[in-house]
């Protein structure tokens, strides 16, 4: 059977399995829609955690952005795990203890204001928003590839699918779903992670294998793994694959507030908070915010792993080797337009340089419906070639993709990989879309506007908004503002300079005011949102002190504490209640009572 | 808030406290900072900078959570406010 027949299998069976496990835990009450009846285990929570949070981008695009970034890679490493830490320690036991459905729900009750919980429900849908469009161009990139179907239908199938399962089962169907999910991608992740580092360095250990050795037999036997890839590097005129900043003009602030922003964003982000609303008590929440760690930390203690050996494995099979002799992984993923070549020099050889080799993405030339072909049977391009000696596109997102192929692994594995591309963007698209309906029809349409709604009646809106921001995610995901990574990055961005900092203030300083609450969120989003417009959109320069848009978040949060401070300050303290709840959050004990409203 | 309560309360933040200083220390610090100073050691292959910027600080952060989760638990006994 071939990479395609295989691909089907996988793909085909876990679709079922999700399906499956939708229709076992579907649910017809709001707290089983909402918080699975809050009685996931902390283990399954923490699973349930890590596929919710590791997204298309974590386990499609991480690696190939390491790969082409090198040390740098670190930030995005360093950011997507250390949020943990402040998650566990600063927010999901007190959330827990509080113990209702969503964010906007802690924001609206502890500023005893519903102009709080619009705004929080407002940043909650824009920032799940920003985030869902990269998994649902991650289901695209998969599915057209893999399956050999065009870009944009592969994100409409991917749609229908998480249409099923989320608005079937609601966060217990999502949660037991996820559990599969993690257990898929991870599975999925490493056996190739393994087979690739066996292959290179000899050693079963991804993490260790990155750090060894490469075995006999292929070029630069028993150097370092590293250290060729920095020679490598060299002699190509890259940046050495492991070269800090010191040699790379960077700003050290910038750097700071990058892997800054993405940790606050990750404990910011709502769909991974609404995940500790699920377990029984405050002691379960703290445990599963570990076990969610210690499952991400598999996959991204691998990742740079892969990096390593997808560049080590690509330049040794594609650059200065003739086209006409290209690998077949090569003229696979050609076909979707995820990788190109131009020869810019007329030799029929690939030379891979730093630096574009065109403007854009690939735009081949068609007639009669078929691509034009070159002298040496290359698809020729539309795209305006660059200056630079570079012939080669490589798009990032394949990386990982392509890597059981680029290593010349089994069909089967690579089967494999797609299944588990799909269950990475399924699994976060899902839990997204759950953090966005639940903010729609719980915070607003039966806080807001309708508290005297029947069970039944909550249910139905939820299911319909589920329905409708799919509609939307699909949307972004055919139209992408940018390449996955960096849409999500911007997600981060936004949840650290809203939410994070609302909910901090909230449990550890009592005297914090709904005015200042809602002045310090607006202020942090509208600094953020605009300074990423400005930036990325409008071709305006960095001008905050050089913050690249994926490190502004952090001075949106800055902006954002100030201001909740100052305004707290001169307006009339918090409530003698809330100062109460305030208190009672900080306790553990009662965590089973007062759940339900 | 008793006696009792705001002690839990400072005795919670102390561990807090520091447990976050170690966080930071280990990915700004080691990380990003003292980055290029650590890769003149090497461990195996590894600049030791890079591998705590890739590895070392993940699985610390694995291992703060774990302790965090142990002295709360122990600081929830002995305040008799567990649930």
């Amino acid at each position: 059977m071939g990479i395609l027949g295989w691909t089907y299998v996988f793909v085909g069976v876990t679709f079922a399995l999700y399906i499956y496990i939708a229709w076992r835990s579907r649910v017809s009450d709001t707290k089983g829609f909402y918080v699975a009846g809050m009685g996931v285990p902390p283990v399954a929570n923490g699973m349930a955690t890590a596929a919710d949070w590791m997204s298309a981008a974590s386990f499609i695009s991480m690696a190939g952005l390491i790969s082409f970034l090198g040390y740098p890679g670190a930030y995005y490493l360093m950011g997507w795990t250390g949020g943990y830490v402040l998650l566990a320690l600063l927010l999901a036991p007190y959330l827990r203890k509080f113990g209702k459905y969503t964010v906007p729900d802690f924001v609206g009750d502890r500023y005893y204001s519903n102009a709080a919980r619009l705004v929080a429900a407002a940043c909650t849908v824009f920032v799940s928003y920003t985030y869902v469009c990269g998994q649902m161009r991650g289901v695209g990139v998969v599915f057209s590839r893999f399956l050999e179907v065009d870009i944009n239908t592969g994100v409409i199938i991917g749609m229908c699918i998480v249409f099923i399962y989320a608005a079937l089962g609601g966060m217990k169907g999502i949660t037991w779903t996820q559990v599969c999910q993690y257990c898929v991608l991870i599975t999925a992740y490493l056996i190739p992670a393994i087979a690739i580092s066996m292959k290179i360095t000899g050693v079963p250990i991804p993490q260790i294998g990155f750090g060894s050795t490469i075995a006999a037999g292929h070029p630069d036997a028993g150097k370092y793994l590293l250290d060729t890839l920095n020679i490598i590097a060299k002699d190509l005129g890259f940046v050495q694959y492991t070269a800090t900043f010191a040699t790379v003009n960077t700003n050290m602030l910038n750097v700071l507030c990058i892997t800054f922003a993405l940790m606050v964003g990750t404990a910011g982000l709502p769909h991974v908070i609404i995940r500790f609303y699920t377990v029984p008590g405050v002691r379960q929440a703290r445990a599963s915010a570990g076990w969610a760690l210690l499952f991400i930390a598999i996959l991204y203690t691998t990742a740079p792993a892969v990096a390593a050996f997808a560049r080590y494995n690509m330049v040794n099979t594609l650059n200065d080797k003739p086209y006409i002799e290209r690998p077949q992984w090569y003229t696979n993923w050609q076909k979707p337009g995820l990788v190109a070549w131009v020869d810019k020099n007329g030799d029929g050889i690939i030379q891979y340089r730093p630096g574009a080799a065109f403007v854009g993405r690939p735009n081949f030339k068609m007639a009669d419906g078929k691509r034009v072909l070159g002298k040496y049977g290359q698809p020729l391009l539309n795209n305006k070639i660059t200056t630079n000696k570079n012939e080669l596109y490589v798009d990032r997102d394949i990386m990982v993709l392509a890597s059981p192929e680029i290593g010349g692994l089994s069909a089967w594995v690579v089967g494999l990989v797609a299944a588990g591309g799909l269950a990475a963007a399924l699994s976060t698209a899902a839990g997204l879309l759950l953090a966005v309906s639940s903010s729609i029809s719980h915070d607003f349409y039966y806080r807001i506007i309708n508290p005297q709604a029947t069970e039944k009646q909550r249910v139905l809106v939820a299911r319909i908004f589920i329905g409708l921001a799919i509609v939307l995610a699909g949307y972004f995901g055919i139209y992408p503002p940018a390449f996955v990574a960096q849409v999500v990055a911007f997600a981060f961005g936004l949840a650290a300079s809203s939410i994070f900092p609302v909910i901090l203030l909230g449990i550890f300083y009592k005297k914090t005011t709904r005015e200042g609450a809602i002045c310090g969120m607006v202020a942090g989003i509208l600094f953020t949102g605009i300074y990423i417009i400005q930036t990325k959109f409008m071709g305006v320069g960095n001008w905050f002190l050089g913050i690249t848009p994926e490190g502004i978040g952090t001075i949106g949060m800055i902006i954002n504490l100030v201001i909740t401070l100052v305004v707290s300050s001169f307006t009339k303290e918090p409530p003698p209640e809330i100062q109460e709840l305030v208190e009672s959050v900080r306790i553990p004990r009662g965590s089973g009572e007062a759940t339900d409203h | 808030m008793s006696k009792d309560r705001k002690e839990y309360w400072r005795k919670n933040l102390r561990i807090m406290a520091w447990l976050l200083a170690i966080w930071a220390f280990v990915s700004y610090g080691l990380g990003i900072i003292l980055v290029n100073p650590l890769n003149h050691i090497h461990l195996g292959g590894f600049p030791l900078g890079f591998w705590f910027a890739q590895q070392g600080s993940i699985y610390v952060f694995v291992l703060l959570i774990l302790i965090y989760c142990k002295l709360m638990r122990k600081l929830d006994r002995e305040y008799d406010v567990d649930e």
